[in-house]
C-alpha cells in the first residue's frame, strides 16, 4: 500500500465509526444513580402545602417520579403519555414540580389535567440536584426496595413508554 | 400555489444539476466543445431555479403562510419582519435550502468570474460542483422538504426558537455557509485538476482567490457565532469547544493550511499532491460538519433538529463525495512530480512546517470531537472537555506564532541560518524585553501572559521588518504601486492573529467572575468597579415579556459611570426564558452583567458579574484576518497573469 492510499484508509475507518455513532442515542446518559437508593426528600404537596410527602412514604412499592414544570414546553408534549401511564393504575406516579411557581403549576394542572397521585414542590431545585436532574422533563422508576431502576431524560413518548419504561415496570411488578 | 412553485423549481434545479454534472465532464474528456460549453449556462440556470425556490420559501414566511408545515413550526404572526426573513434558515429544512442556494451562488460565481481559466477546466470544475449540488438537492427533496403542506393549516405558528431571534445569530449561518460551501470551489478545482492531471502553478493560482474568500467568510461566520454566544448565552464565554463549533473550526484551520500550501505550489511548483489533498480535506471537513450538526450523532447546544434517517443520507453522501475523491487521489496523485527540490531552511520549508502544525492541530480536534463516539461504541460514555482541547491546541499552535514571524522574512527556495540569525537577533531581544515590561504592568505576573504578549509582539515586529525591507531605499510611490495586494493580505492576516492572541491570553488569564445574591440597593465591587443594583421591572415588547434589571456601575476613582440593563426574556409562545446580558464594551475591557433567577420575596436576584479584559480583541483580530483575506483575494495578478502563464505551463509540461 502506498502513502497516497492512506487518507482513504483513515477515512474508511472514520466512516465506520460515524455509521456506528448514528445507531446510538446521544441523549441516553446512564445515570450514576441507577441501582442506587433513591435520594431522600420530604417536600410539601402542591395540592395541600400543609402536608408533606417523603421518600419513606413510598417505600415498599414501585413508583414513578416525573420531574415537570409549568414553564417546560416538553412537559406539555409528554403530558398525554404520562396521563396514559397513570391511567393504567399500575404504579403511583408522583410529580416533582421543579423550580416553579405553585400558582402557575396548579393552573397548569387544571388546564391540562392532573395525572399525578400527588406533586411535591421543589421550588429551589435542591431535590432536583440530589436526583441529578439536568433538564426537565425527566422520569425515574423506583423499585419496591427504594432503588432507582431506570431514568429517562427528555419527554416520554408513546414509543419510549412502551419499549423502555413498561418493560422495566412489568419486571419490577411481577 | 407559491410553495408548490418553490418545490417544482427545486425539482427543475435538480434535473439541471444532473446535466451540469454529467455532460460537461464527458465533454471535457472526449473533447466535445458543445458539451463543454453547456457548463456555464447550466450553472446559471441552476442558480436561477434554486434562487426561485428559496424566494418562494421566504415569501411563505413573510406572508405568514401557516399552511406550510415548516413555516408553522418556525414563525409566528407577531414575529418581526427581519426574523421572518432569517427564520427561513432557522431550522433544518430551510438551512439546507440555504446551503443549496449558497452552493448555487458559488457555482454561478465560478461560471462568471473565471474568464482566464481554459474552458475544459472550467467545465470540469462546474461539473464537480454540479455533482455536489445533486447530492444536496436530492437530500432536501427526499428527506427534508421545506414546502410540505400542513392540512388543515395552523391558525398560528409556534414561533422561531427565541435563541435565534437575534441579529448576530440571524447573519451567522449565511456567513458560515458562504465559508463552508465556498471550500467546495477549491475542492472542485482540485478534483478537476486530478482528473485532467493538470496539477500545476496555474491551477494553484486559480484556486487561491476562491480559497481566500471562502476562508474570510468562514472567519467572519465563526467570529459572529462566538460573539453571539458571548452576549446571548449569558455565560460570558466566547468559545466552548462544542462539537459543532469544532466542526466549523476544523475546515477553518485546514483552510489556513490550504492557503499557505497553495502559495508554495503556485510559487515553486512543489507539494502538488499535498495541496490537492488539503483542498479535499477542507471540503470533507465542511461536509463532516454538516453531518455532525444534522444527524444528531453528537450532543451539542446546536442539535435542535436532528434525525438519524437524515444522518444516514448525509453519511452516504459523505462516503460518495469524500471516498470518491480520496480514491481519485490515491490513483492520480502518485503521477504528480514536484518541479523543484526543497530545502527545509526556506520559506517553502517554513510553510510546510506551518502545514504540519495546522494539520496535527486539526487532527487533535477531530480526535477529541469523535472520541466520545468511539468510546460509546465500546460501551462507555464520556465527553471530551475544554481542558483537553485547550491543552492540545495551545501546545500545537504556539510554535506557529514563532514560525509566523520567521516565515514573513525567510527567503524562498533556500536561506542561511547566519543571515536569518543576524536579522532576527535584535528584534527577538526587543520583543522579549518589551513583553517583560508590558507584563509587569499587568495586575499580576503570569508566565502565560508574558508568553502571549511576546508572541503577539513578535508577529507585529516581524511584520514591521517585512514592511521595512520592502520599502527602504526605494521610491515610496512606485513601491506602493508595485507591491501586490497579497503582501498586505499576508501582513493583515498575521497581525489579526497577533491581536487575537492578545485577546485570548488576557481574557482567559485576567477575567474576573462573581456570582452574587443582590437585593435592590446592594453594591458590590469587582475589579475596581462598583456595581449597584436598583431592582427589576417588567416590560412588554413585541413577542416577548422582559424583566429588566437596573444597575449603575462606577469606577472606584469616580471618573466613570454607566447604567446597564440586563434582561430576562420570556417568549410566551415557546415559554422559553432567555438571558439578555448587559455589556459595557471597551477596547481594554468589557463589563458584563447577567440576571440569574429571582431568589426571594425581597426582590433579591442571582446576579452574575464579569470583568473581561481585552475580550474585544478576539473579534477584532478575526475582522483584521478577514480583511487580510480580502486583500489576498483581490491581488490583481490573479486576473492579469492567469491567461498567459496557464498557456506557458501547459507548453512547459508538454516540453517536459
Amino acid at each position: 500500500m502506498n502513502r497516497f492510499v492512506l487518507p482513504l484508509a483513515v477515512f474508511v475507518l472514520m466512516v465506520g465509526l460515524l455509521g456506528y455513532g448514528l445507531r446510538l442515542d446521544p441523549k441516553k446518559v446512564p445515570s450514576p444513580l441507577i441501582d442506587k437508593p433513591a435520594p431522600e426528600f420530604s417536600l410539601a404537596m402542591l395540592d395541600d402545602p400543609t402536608r408533606q410527602l417523603s421518600t419513606a412514604d413510598m417505600s415498599g412499592q414501585v413508583w414513578v417520579l416525573n420531574v415537570w414544570a409549568s414553564w417546560c414546553v416538553s412537559c406539555r408534549a409528554e403530558h398525554e403519555v404520562i396521563s396514559l401511564l397513570a391511567n393504567k393504575n399500575l404504579v403511583t406516579v408522583v410529580g416533582l414540580n421543579y423550580k416553579d411557581e405553585p400558582a402557575d403549576a396548579t393552573r397548569w394542572l387544571q388546564q391540562f389535567g392532573n395525572p399525578y397521585a400527588t406533586s411535591v414542590i421543589d421550588r429551589d431545585g435542591r431535590v432536583g440536584i440530589d436526583w441529578g436532574v439536568y433538564g426537565v422533563p425527566e422520569t425515574f422508576v423506583i423499585g419496591a426496595d427504594g432503588m432507582i431502576k431506570y431514568k429517562h431524560i427528555g419527554p416520554v413518548t408513546h414509543e419510549s413508554l412502551e419499549q423502555k419504561i413498561m418493560p422495566v415496570l412489568k419486571e419490577l411488578l411481577s | 400555489m407559491i410553495p408548490e412553485i418553490g418545490q417544482f423549481a427545486l425539482l427543475i434545479a435538480l434535473s439541471i444539476a444532473v446535466i451540469q454534472a454529467l455532460v460537461p465532464l464527458a465533454g471535457a474528456s472526449l473533447g466535445v466543445q458543445r458539451w463543454i460549453a453547456l457548463a456555464r449556462p447550466a450553472a446559471l440556470a441552476q442558480l436561477l431555479f434554486v434562487g426561485l425556490s428559496y424566494a418562494c420559501l421566504t415569501w411563505a414566511f413573510i406572508s405568514h403562510d401557516f399552511s406550510v408545515l415548516y413555516v408553522a413550526k418556525n414563525s409566528n404572526s407577531a414575529l418581526p419582519l427581519i426574523y421572518r426573513i432569517s427564520g427561513v434558515w432557522g431550522s433544518h429544512e430551510g438551512s439546507l435550502l440555504l446551503w443549496a442556494l449558497v452552493l448555487a451562488l458559488w457555482t454561478g460565481a465560478v461560471a462568471v468570474f473565471t474568464p482566464n481559466v481554459p474552458s475544459a477546466m472550467r467545465a470540469r470544475v462546474l461539473a464537480v460542483l454540479g455533482l455536489v449540488s445533486c447530492g444536496f438537492l436530492l437530500f432536501i427533496i427526499i428527506t427534508s422538504n421545506p414546502f410540505e403542506r400542513l392540512f388543515p393549516a395552523a391558525a398560528e405558528g409556534s414561533d422561531l426558537n427565541p435563541l435565534l431571534q437575534d441579529i448576530g445569530l440571524a447573519i451567522h449561518p449565511p456567513m458560515l455557509y458562504l465559508g463552508y460551501v465556498g471550500f467546495s470551489v477549491a475542492f472542485a478545482f482540485s478534483i478537476a485538476a486530478l482528473i485532467s492531471g493538470q496539477v500545476d502553478s496555474a491551477w494553484a493560482r486559480w484556486s487561491r482567490p476562491w480559497t481566500n474568500i471562502a476562508w474570510l467568510f468562514l472567519t467572519l461566520g465563526i467570529a459572529l457565532g462566538s460573539w453571539w454566544a458571548y452576549y446571548e448565552l449569558g455565560w460570558g464565554g466566547w468559545w466552548f469547544w462544542d462539537p459543532v463549533e469544532n466542526a466549523s473550526f476544523m475546515p477553518w484551520l485546514v483552510g489556513i493550511a490550504l492557503m499557505h500550501s497553495l502559495a508554495i505550489t503556485e510559487k515553486r511548483g512543489t507539494f502538488k499532491a499535498w495541496t490537492a489533498l488539503l483542498a479535499i480535506f477542507a471540503f470533507a471537513l465542511s461536509l463532516l460538519g454538516t453531518f455532525l450538526v444534522r444527524s444528531g450523532v453528537l450532543t451539542s447546544v446546536h442539535a435542535f433538529a436532528s434525525d438519524p434517517g437524515r444522518g444516514i443520507f448525509i453519511l452516504g453522501f459523505l462516503v460518495l463525495v469524500v471516498g470518491g475523491s480520496l480514491t481519485l487521489y490515491a490513483w492520480r496523485a502518485p503521477l504528480l512530480k514536484s518541479a523543484a527540490q526543497t530545502s527545509l531552511l526556506s520559506r517553502d520549508g517554513a510553510l510546510l512546517l506551518n502545514n504540519v502544525f495546522l494539520t496535527v492541530a486539526t487532527s487533535a480536534i477531530l480526535l477529541g470531537t469523535l472520541y466520545p463516539i468511539a468510546i460509546d461504541a465500546m460501551g462507555g460514555k464520556i465527553s471530551v472537555g475544554p481542558p483537553y482541547f485547550n491543552l492540545m491546541f495551545v501546545t500545537l499552535t504556539a510554535p506557529l506564532g514563532v514560525l509566523m514571524g520567521i516565515g514573513m522574512l525567510i527567503r524562498w527556495k533556500s536561506d542561511s541560518l547566519g543571515r536569518l540569525g543576524s536579522k532576527l537577533k535584535i528584534p527577538a531581544l526587543i520583543v522579549l524585553v518589551l513583553a517583560l515590561l508590558l507584563s509587569l504592568a499587568l495586575p499580576q505576573w503570569i508566565w502565560g501572559a508574558y508568553l502571549g504578549i511576546a508572541m503577539a509582539l513578535w508577529i507585529a515586529v516581524t511584520a514591521g521588518i517585512a514592511i521595512y525591507e520592502r520599502f527602504h531605499n526605494r521610491a515610496l510611490l512606485s513601491t506602493l504601486r508595485s507591491t501586490p495586494a497579497g503582501f498586505y493580505g499576508m501582513l493583515l492576516g498575521h497581525l489579526g492573529i497577533g491581536v487575537f492572541i492578545i485577546g485570548v491570553t488576557l481574557t482567559s488569564l485576567y477575567n474576573q467572575e462573581k456570582d452574587l445574591r443582590m437585593a435592590p440597593g446592594d453594591t458590590y465591587s469587582v475589579a475596581g468597579y462598583e456595581f449597584t443594583f436598583h431592582g427589576v421591572r417588567d416590560f412588554n415588547v413585541d413577542n416577548y415579556v422582559a424583566t429588566r434589571g437596573g444597575f449603575t456601575v462606577r469606577s472606584e476613582s469616580g471618573d466613570f459611570k454607566v447604567d446597564l440593563f440586563p434582561e430576562k426574556r420570556t417568549y410566551p409562545v415557546q415559554t422559553m426564558p432567555m438571558t439578555e446580558a448587559a455589556i459595557d464594551a471597551g477596547l481594554a475591557r468589557d463589563l458584563f452583567i447577567a440576571l440569574g433567577e429571582p431568589l426571594d420575596k425581597e426582590g433579591a436576584w442571582a446576579v452574575r458579574i464579569y470583568y473581561k479584559p481585552f475580550i474585544r480583541w478576539i473579534w477584532l483580530g478575526a475582522i483584521i484576518m478577514a480583511i487580510g483575506g480580502l486583500f489576498g483575494a483581490s491581488d490583481r495578478r490573479y486576473r492579469r497573469l492567469a491567461r498567459s502563464t496557464s498557456v506557458d505551463t501547459e507548453a512547459a509540461e508538454r516540453a517536459a
